[in-house]
């Protein structure tokens, strides 16, 4: 096969598999058969394409394909002959069937990413449904993702297609007082899925890395379904800006280098630029959203030349807006770290022995560790040096134990 | 499409009458055409289980499980979708302080 060929069916099968099975589930609200049918358009596509040449439009001939195997299917499944009635009826409205409220034509991958990421389905499944129907992940490759047997995976889809089925988990669009809140659902479900790649370190991990590319795949689809809303925009700004950063995170031993100590020309510029660009998009819209913020906290860090430069003053000012949007201690958390680097540590120490008051964070290690490093900061060596025992008790990863234990052995060395 | 809500409440938490009644959810539910049937029910103190042991009714006195929350009613509600079986399910009474649990009926 030639590599123009090759490279128009991967090209084809990331851009158009989503739209194939989105455009079938609407015709025929049958999941399966919609996702067997995609399946066989590719397969034949990776036949005919090579000895005919790639079609004119290859999205519309994969569509035609996956809908003529479905309807051969159906009537060939001589038992489900009441299924065939009630889809021909459905055959012929082959039109999309609940436009937006404006009256414009929506994209079946919107219908269709809103019905994965319905809050009726456990978090679990809206991920693995995303990946499977709009991204294509095969059900292997979802599994080895989430580090789950393939069987548990497979079960978990399946699971979750009945449950759209049975419970009547509707295909399509929310309804306008519905929107705002399913959307940052779907939202939700995209930024785990990045996280998920993001935390991976290690070469074993290459395949959940890969997660952070489909996540932005997929973010980058949602902004061109959604042109007028701005928080879309804004989770798309901070994948990318936190993703520019992934060259110099890690260090050849593994382990993670702090923002403060990353080489910086190790950044990908052309990821900040597109982020940067579409972080002021959602801004111009003036509706700020947790995204957006989290989008302008991270565009603080990436235009700094160096750490020094760091607009400190204007992070702690980003976090408490966030804070008011998003009431959370580990946001409240952030925002101490902020302050203590635009006002200074004793500012900063307040407010961490506030939320220690508070209780809400006990047993998550980075509170007695952000303590830790204000104490010494501060000189008072032998509180920081209580924080950091109490803080590596708490870590769970060998890493942050060996960084902890090495601030540790510092600050007692200076006692 | 046809949906169960079972109404689920710990009898233990204590709840001012006028925040219990659920009159005004079921004029609502009529009103709109969503309710078809439905019911309180007396408490599981008074409820008998029943199962048939190799040939003989074996009877037990209470429900068939002990949890914290038992069913103290049920409504039966004609729903566009799941979506509109949630927000029906939402504004009875008793999702403020008990929970609601929608179940399809079992179609097709």
């Amino acid at each position: 096969m030639s590599q123009e060929v090759e490279a128009a069916l991967a090209g084809a099968f990331r851009t158009e598999w989503g739209r194939v099975v989105a455009t079938l589930i609407r015709m025929t609200r049958d999941w399966d058969l919609a996702e067997e049918c995609a399946q066989d358009a590719f397969a034949l596509a990776l036949e005919r394409w090579p000895r005919d040449g790639v079609p004119r439009r290859p999205g519309a001939w994969l569509t035609t394909t996956a809908r003529n195997r479905a309807r051969d299917r159906l009537r060939r499944g001589a038992t489900e002959a009441a299924r065939l009635q009630e889809t021909a009826v459905l055959w012929h409205t082959g039109e999309p069937d609940d436009d937006g409220d404006d009256g414009s034509v929506r994209d079946d991958r919107l219908r269709l990413i809103f019905t994965c990421c319905h809050p009726a389905l456990s978090l679990e499944a809206r991920v693995a449904l995303t990946l499977r129907t709009l991204a294509g992940l095969t059900t292997a490759e979802i599994a080895r993702a989430f580090l789950v047997p393939e069987p548990t995976m497979a079960k978990r889809l399946v699971r979750a297609k009945g449950k759209i089925r049975h419970a009547g988990i509707p295909f399509r669009v929310p309804p306008a007082r519905l929107l705002p809140e399913r959307t940052g659902g779907v939202l939700a479900v995209l930024y785990l899925l990045f996280n998920e790649g993001y935390a991976a370190t290690s070469g074993a991990e290459l395949v959940r890395q890969e997660l952070c590319a489909e996540a932005i795949r997929l973010a980058r689809t949602l902004t061109t379904l959604m042109p007028d809303e701005p928080e879309p925009l804004g989770l798309l700004a901070l994948m990318l800006l936190q993703h520019a950063r992934r060259a110099a995170r890690v260090d050849d031993a593994g382990d993670v280098v702090r923002l403060e100590d990353q080489d910086r020309t190790r950044w990908d510029m052309s990821e900040i630029d597109e982020g940067l660009g579409l972080l002021d998009a959602a801004l111009r819209h003036d509706r700020a959203g947790p995204y957006q913020l989290q989008a302008a906290i991270a565009a603080c860090h990436t235009t700094a030349a160096t750490a020094a430069d760091t607009d400190w003053a204007q992070i702690a000012q980003l976090y408490g807006r966030l804070a008011q949007l998003v009431p959370s201690a580990v946001v409240e958390l952030n925002r101490a770290v902020a302050v203590a680097m635009a006002d200074g540590p004793a500012a900063g120490l307040q407010l961490v022995e506030a939320l220690d008051a508070s209780g809400d964070l006990a047993g998550y290690h980075l509170l007695p560790a952000t303590r830790a490093d204000l104490l010494r900061r501060l000189k008072r060596h032998a509180e920081a040096a209580a924080s950091y025992r109490e803080a590596l008790e708490l870590a769970a990863t060998d890493a942050e134990r060996r960084y902890l234990a090495q601030r540790l052995a510092e600050t007692t060395g200076q006692g | 499409m046809r949906y169960m809500l079972l109404i689920c409440v710990d009898d233990a938490v204590e709840v001012a009458p006028e925040e219990r009644s659920a009159e005004p959810w079921v004029e609502e539910m009529q009103r709109r055409g969503v309710r078809r049937d439905g019911s309180r029910l007396r408490p599981g103190s008074d409820a008998t289980t029943v199962r048939l042991q190799a040939g003989e009714v074996v009877l037990s006195d209470g429900p068939f499980a002990e949890t914290k929350e038992q069913i103290a009613g049920y409504d039966v509600i004609e729903c566009e979708d799941l979506d509109e079986a949630i927000e029906v399910a939402s504004k009875h009474p008793v999702a403020k302080y008990g929970a609601i649990e929608v179940r399809p009926f079992w179609e097709e």
